[in-house]
């Protein structure tokens, strides 16, 4: 911004104080307020020059005082005027919001990842650490955040708008957003896409803690168990692990440190591995067949919860070597193995 | 002579005056006179009294919707109740009044009369389109009656298809129906517009009414079948799950969103661009001067229908679009609020030079005007892509689009409908009341909506029925604005139906207005014209309207 930080300081706080903008607490925040008063100065020199335009031509041309009219074609230089400057007026806005736009929705690489879930109507929050929450997010300030967005049922949107952000909240899809909080305190979650009966009661707090503050929070209330823990255990429960076994010969393809990767695809696409590509590829198998494997891996809709989908994305997301899901595979085929052995001993 | 008069109002003398003995309303009598006609003009008048009751019961949900957020709490009614609140306010408002308000009524009655012609060139189409407009009035009022629907007039998928279980397949039919009444009127407007025009009667010899309805017709004709397709889709996915729109089965519920506002976004330009018709028609004839640059209002009224038809994604920007196709639709979106700008800078250019008169329908264009720019301009927020994260499905977006709609379009409505009044009844308005109730009108609409716009950027969603305390103070604003507009809107209606039988005897043409829909008698023949008349001069030309008058005084004399 081109004035003065004092001058701001005062402005911010006049308004916050007279409540007609909320407040600024993200890294955002400023950024959207600045091309919020371009756009309203824009609207204001357009308004007041329309009206202007409409008092002095209605004075001075009344029928009182101007009995008869004459008669004007047009000017084609006054239209061009009234075209190109609309129109570049126009652009500048394009341009500004469209580098807002991408600066909202990119999320810098050093973000860490919170997963949010919507469903009628609640926001369940899970953090990669275990911390479950519901209608809250405690989040720390100085600190890059993605989240990570899906819904159960119908579509949500996610919308904080003291840091000036919101995201739709679909089904079947991931979406992300990120933001920095920069002020600690407790701000509105609304959820502003129309989703049935207790729609205006989908709404949650935002605490936004101090680095020391957060860190203690995460001690207290984590449930002891992290996303990927939960996720390796879905992961041998379900028997992946009996095809993806990360071995050579094995029917499924390995995936330790899939995650990030490019994979050509049966159908010669190629993909990166995110968390969407990983979600989908749990769901329609067949349509994710990675080269050289045979599509005989079903489909899993239905049978885990968007929770459990996260805990195996985020599992996969962390595994890097296979040592684990060996381990896991020889337990389980030795209890498989051992009523047989026990069967001796049967009365 | 002496000092010029305040008004350009000329009525003839009212104690020898009468309404001409032989016109369309007592060509015939009896209700089935009026139900099996196939004349444009009584089809306009039952469309005028179809859409103005059903603007009343739109209106009525919009006050009680006003009244539940005059409080935080969700005290008044239960959320569901609510939702079936909004959602019949959207869909009647929008489907039953708003799209055919201008065509159906002013369109009707005057694209014939303007360019000279007997009818429109589908008489029976356009008195099936009425009945189908009815049709699908009873249906929306039977699902209302029965129980109500909830789905937001969006009828978002899944939440439409698979999570409500109100009269939601009643519902879509009803708008499925309706929507057939708005493409009839559509094709009926383009083959008239390019086959009956009055011998001399060029493109460019055309009011600019007729160049807006034209443009909108287009929209009608191309777009609707669309919304046809994806409500139809909707009653498929909720009768037999046929999966287009459930992720479950392969399908994408966004998919549902670009069919519905494909079809829904032009829409704002049927809605709004027959009111721009209208105002063109109002700023010429107070101001005594063709308009200032007739052709580019014409080709911007075009230019909106092409554009409009590529802007529809700037209502998904947040919804996990691809940001490059969010980028083109950005740009196209700025490249579409051009033409309005032009054509507002041409209206307040025509006023220059001219000699101007402040009745009725001049008092309600210039509302239009201020009110129409700050809707445009609003939007420009909408379509610049980072503002419009904060700014969507929030209140800025209602601001929005009802400063656009119910400023604009419902401006140009009533300063449409107080301008050809006389026409269409031969009887004149009380002016005085009514210019109080254009001013009424402006000062409620200013009231109710701008608070909305600080409501938006704090946050505050819609279609939410409780809110945070903290934004009770504008919500009570805004309660008392509704307030105030719901008496600027019953007024006219009072003394709308007083001036049927007591208003002044209007005379042919009380406004000193060119277009040829004033040459002839108030109310019209049924046939318009007692023989076609022909074009030999240029629209809104007020030197030969002079002569012409002058010649007929000699030739009487």
């Amino acid at each position: 911004m081109g004035i003065s930080p004092v001058l701001w300081q005062f402005l911010v706080k006049w308004l916050n104080a007279s409540a007609l903008f909320p407040r600024e607490a993200s890294t955002i925040a400023p950024y959207m307020d600045s091309l919020y008063f371009f756009l309203i100065a824009i609207t204001l020199v357009g308004v007041f020059l329309v009206a202007a335009l409409l008092v002095t031509f209605s004075i001075r041309y009344r029928k009182a005082v101007h009995p008869v009219a004459t008669q004007v074609e047009g000017s084609t230089l006054l239209e061009a005027t009234w075209t190109i400057i609309p129109l570049g007026l126009f652009l500048i806005c394009f341009v500004w919001g469209a580098l807002l736009y991408f600066r909202i929705y990119t999320p810098p690489a050093n973000s860490s990842n919170i997963y949010i879930v919507g469903k009628q109507w609640m926001w369940k929050a899970e953090h990669p650490g275990g911390q479950h929450e519901i209608n809250a997010l405690h989040v720390p300030v100085g600190q890059p955040i993605q989240l990570t967005l899906i819904s159960q049922d119908v579509f949500h949107s996610f919308s904080i708008p003291e840091f000036r952000i919101k995201r739709e909240v679909i089904p079947g899809r991931y979406s992300t957003v990120w933001f920095e909080a920069t002020t600690p305190g407790q701000y509105h979650l609304f959820c502003t896409q129309y989703c049935g009966t207790d729609h205006s009661a989908m709404i949650g707090t935002i605490t936004a803690l101090s680095p020391a503050d957060y860190k203690k929070w995460t001690e207290q209330s984590t449930s002891g168990m992290s996303l990927a823990q939960n996720g390796e255990r879905i992961f041998a429960s379900m028997g992946c692990n009996a095809c993806h076994t990360g071995n050579a010969a094995a029917r499924g393809p390995n995936l330790a440190g899939v995650y990030g990767s490019r994979l050509r695809l049966t159908n010669g696409s190629d993909v990166l591995v995110n968390e969407a590509y990983l979600r989908d590829a749990i769901l329609n198998p067949s349509q994710h067949v990675t080269s050289g494997y045979t599509p005989i891996m079903p489909t899993y809709q239905g049978q885990i919860s968007e929770d459990g989908l996260i805990d195996l994305v985020e599992y996969l997301k962390n595994l890097i070597s296979n040592d684990r899901v060996q381990q896991t595979l020889t337990t389980s085929q030795s209890g498989q193995a051992a009523p047989q052995a026990s069967g001796v001993v049967k009365p | 002579m002496s000092a010029p008069s305040p008004t350009i109002l000329n009525l003839p003398d009212q104690s020898t005056a009468q309404l001409p003995r032989r016109n369309f309303i007592n060509a015939e009598h009896g209700l089935l006179s009026w139900l099996f006609t196939s004349d444009h003009k009584r089809i306009a008048i039952l469309y005028l009294i179809s859409i103005t009751f059903f603007f009343f019961i739109g209106g009525a949900f919009a006050g009680l919707i006003r009244l539940e957020l005059l409080t935080p709490q969700p005290d008044l009614v239960s959320s569901d109740t609510y939702n079936k609140f909004f959602t019949m306010h959207g869909i009647i408002m929008i489907f039953l009044f708003l799209v055919p308000s201008v065509p159906a009524t002013l369109g009707n009655f005057l694209i014939p009369m303007m360019i000279g012609a007997r009818d429109l060139a589908f008489p029976k189409i356009n008195l099936l389109s009425w009945y189908l407009y009815v049709i699908g009035g009873t249906l929306t009022l039977t699902a209302l009656v029965l129980g109500g629907v909830d789905t937001g007039w969006t009828f978002t998928a899944p939440l439409s298809t698979h999570y409500l279980n109100t009269h939601v397949i009643t519902t879509a039919s009803a708008i499925f129906v309706a929507g057939f009444s708005s493409i009839f009127t559509g094709l009926n407007f383009i083959v008239t517009i390019h086959r009956m025009r009055c011998p001399g009667m060029t493109w460019f010899r055309m009011p600019l009414f007729v160049w807006a309805h034209y443009a909108a017709s287009i929209l009608m004709v191309l777009g609707t079948p669309v919304v046809a397709i994806a409500l139809v889709l909707v009653i498929l996915e909720r009768l037999v799950g046929i999966g287009v729109f459930d992720p479950t089965k392969g399908g994408d519920p966004l998919l549902f969103q670009h069919l519905f506002w494909f079809y829904s976004h032009p829409a704002v330009y049927i809605m709004i661009l027959p009111g721009m018709g209208v105002i063109s028609e109002v700023v010429s004839t107070f101001s005594r001067k063709r308009i200032f640059g007739y052709t580019a209002v014409a080709f911007s009224s075009v230019a909106i229908a092409l554009f409009g038809f590529f802007v529809w994604e700037h209502h998904m920007f947040i919804m996990g679009v691809s940001n490059y196709s969010a980028l083109i639709f950005s740009l196209l979106t700025m490249l579409v609020a051009v033409p309005s700008a032009i054509k507002i800078f041409n209206w307040c250019f025509t006023l220059q030079q001219g000699s101007i008169t402040f009745e009725t329908p001049m008092l309600y264009a210039f509302g239009f005007m201020g009110l129409f720019t700050i809707g445009g301009l609003t939007g420009v927020f909408l379509g610049s892509l980072g503002m419009d994260i904060q700014l969507t499905e929030t209140y800025f977006i209602v601001a929005h689009f009802h400063f656009v709609m119910v400023g604009g379009m419902l401006m140009a409505f009533l300063a449409g409908v107080h301008f050809w009044w006389p026409k269409m009844t031969g009887r004149m308005y009380p002016e005085s009341l009514s210019k109080l109730a254009a001013v009424v009108t402006f000062i409620g609409f200013i009231l109710t909506f701008m608070p909305q716009f600080v409501l938006g950027y704090l946050g505050m969603p819609r279609r939410y029925h409780a809110y945070p305390p903290e934004f009770q103070v504008l919500n009570v604003l805004s309660t008392a604005g509704a307030t105030i507009l719901g008496i600027g809107y019953l007024m006219p209606m009072i003394y709308l139906a007083w001036s049927l039988k007591y208003g002044a005897i209007a005379g042919d043409n009380p406004w000193q207005a060119t277009g040829l829909e004033w040459q002839t008698q108030s109310p019209p023949l049924t046939e318009n014209f007692i023989e076609i008349p022909i074009m030999d001069h240029e629209a809104y030309d007020y030197d030969w309207l002079e002569h012409k008058t002058a010649d007929e005084v000699t030739h009487v004399g």
